[in-house]
């Protein structure tokens, strides 16, 4: 079924009883062409654009739990191309260019809204900082507009500008950033690949991956053998636990990632906003609920809920940055478990086993990299070759020393 | 989450730094090949259950301890300063 308003009238007049389920619950078959393990936002966007971009449509997406039901539809929604050192800047670049097709795309309302980001500065070094990285996200061809502490002040007059220890000296304006609703950006891409031939099948746990002489043959299942000629692992967050079934070790661990919402308020933060205090940022839902979040814990997790001593620091960045949500009332906190890579960048790669490919180390950015990543995956699956936008995510470029560490904190993994 | 420090005994988490793997105590020779290198600095396990890990008492003491540690639960199951933890034998 198409949607478009004249759906949305014709079933209001008609009781809303002709809605179909978004995507069909089959069986699994015996043997396909193409099995995805992981049905993220990546897995199913990488789905998509195999059986959309590359005509390849005897695919199974296998999830473990539900679709939506992980990262996707666990991350605090920011859309966003702001990067600044080659192999991650052309690829956000190009992700967020398909974010603002997505919805014609998928004939699906994702609800992106491109509202802008402003990335608070308090120091002159971070003024340079910022301004070094705005020149190069205008030279990847994305948008940014250096803004002084009066032009702040008009577009947030709501926040702390004279906080002693982070003074606002002013912002770095993305304006092309924003936020997109997460649940629908996994559902649209489930129908769109369902639509195309996908099979997406929940409740599927691969328990091992067959490989014979190198080459991989297929996946061994909760609900019985797969047979495949080429498998794709992307599950972020057990990255680690999927490739061990490959005899592979990755530079990954895993760390969880808290986000906090409040209750709904009426309309009153208009962009997604960083401070500089740690790793502190927040927006506003259309729901109403301000989303807000720090920093990853910093020690290995794969429980999906931090400790307080980080909740009690975002609450308190929050508090120094804008003074007015101290009234708002947190309505609840969850974690994500995040793949935390030496450099803080992604792999899209092919591994030592022939067919066996692995998409994985999203750190705490992988929403934005959901359309990007997908393409770029299917692209390497269908053709054999790296796409141009992800030709440097490589999985041996730690070992080559070709790392991509975009805020040069060297090869620790909790420091990205 | 509480981590035993053995000099100083149960305390808070904010007091202590978090390192990485115990990877981290057997570091290789400088004439060590290049895979040995990588293997140190970025491959890990990254079990989800007990792991033994490097942290640092950094607000107390400064002992540098090897915590054993159930990543799913957060249980801490024991602690031991690493100045007297065990090395790999490494040639």
């Amino acid at each position: 079924m198409r949607y478009s308003a004249w759906q949305i009238l014709k079933q209001g007049l008609t009781g809303n009883t002709g809605w179909q389920p978004h995507w069909r619950s089959p069986e699994p078959k015996a043997e396909y062409d193409v099995v995805v393990i992981g049905g993220g936002g990546h897995g199913l966007s990488t789905a998509y654009y195999l059986a959309k971009e590359y005509g390849i449509t005897n695919v199974a997406v296998l999830e473990k739990g539900y679709i939506g039901g992980g990262n996707v539809g666990r991350n605090t929604t920011i859309v966003r191309a702001n990067y600044g050192i080659d192999g991650n800047s052309e690829f956000y670049s190009h992700s967020l260019k398909l974010w603002e097709d997505m919805e014609q795309e998928l004939n699906y309302n994702t609800m992106m809204s491109q509202r802008g980001i402003i990335n608070l500065f308090h120091s002159d070094g971070q003024r340079d900082a910022f301004a070094k990285r705005g020149n190069m996200m205008i030279s990847q061809g994305d948008d940014a507009i250096m803004l002084g502490r009066d032009e702040i002040r008009e577009m947030l007059p709501y926040i702390s500008y004279d906080n002693p220890r982070f003074p606002v000296y002013g912002g770095l304006y993305h304006p092309r950033g924003g936020t997109a609703r997460h649940d629908a950006v996994a559902w649209g891409f489930a129908r769109g690949a369902d639509q195309r031939g996908v099979d997406i099948i929940q409740q599927c746990e691969v328990t091992g991956i067959d490989i014979e002489n190198g080459v991989v043959r297929g996946v061994q299942t909760s609900r019985g053998p797969i047979r495949a000629k080429k498998v794709a692992i992307v599950v972020a967050g057990r990255s680690s636990q999927v490739a061990a079934m490959a005899g592979m070790r990755l530079p990954i661990e895993s760390h969880v990632l808290q986000a906090f919402v409040t209750e709904g308020l009426k309309p009153c933060v208009d962009h997604v906003i960083s401070f500089g205090m740690g790793h502190f940022y927040l927006s506003q839902s259309d729901k109403g609920g301000l989303v807000f979040g720090g920093d990853i814990d910093f020690y290995a997790s794969y429980a999906s809920r931090g400790n307080l001593h980080m909740a009690e620091h975002v609450m308190e960045a929050g508090m120094a940055l804008m003074p007015m949500i101290g009234r708002a009332k947190v309505l609840r906190s969850w974690g994500g478990i995040m793949d935390m890579t030496p450099d803080g960048s992604p792999f899209i790669d092919r591994t030592q086993t022939e067919g066996l490919f692995i998409n994985c180390g999203w750190c705490y950015g992988g929403f934005k990299a959901v359309p990007g990543s997908g393409k770029c995956f299917a692209h390497l699956m269908a053709t054999g070759d790296h796409h141009p936008a992800a030709s440097k995510l490589r999985l041996d470029r730690l070992a080559r020393g070709h790392v991509i560490d975009e805020e040069a904190t060297g090869s620790q993994h909790n420091l990205h | 989450m509480r981590i035993t420090c053995p000099l100083c005994g149960d305390r808070d988490r904010r007091e202590f730094y978090y390192m990485g793997h115990e990877t981290y105590l057997n570091r290789p020779a400088a004439d060590a090949p290049l895979p040995e290198w990588d293997a140190y600095l970025h491959l890990r396990d990254n079990p989800a259950g007990d792991t033994q890990e490097l942290w640092q008492h950094e607000a107390g003491c400064g002992a540098w301890v090897v915590v054993t540690r159930n990543t799913v639960t957060h249980e801490v199951k024991g602690s031991e300063l690493a100045e007297t933890y065990p090395r790999e034998a490494r040639t």
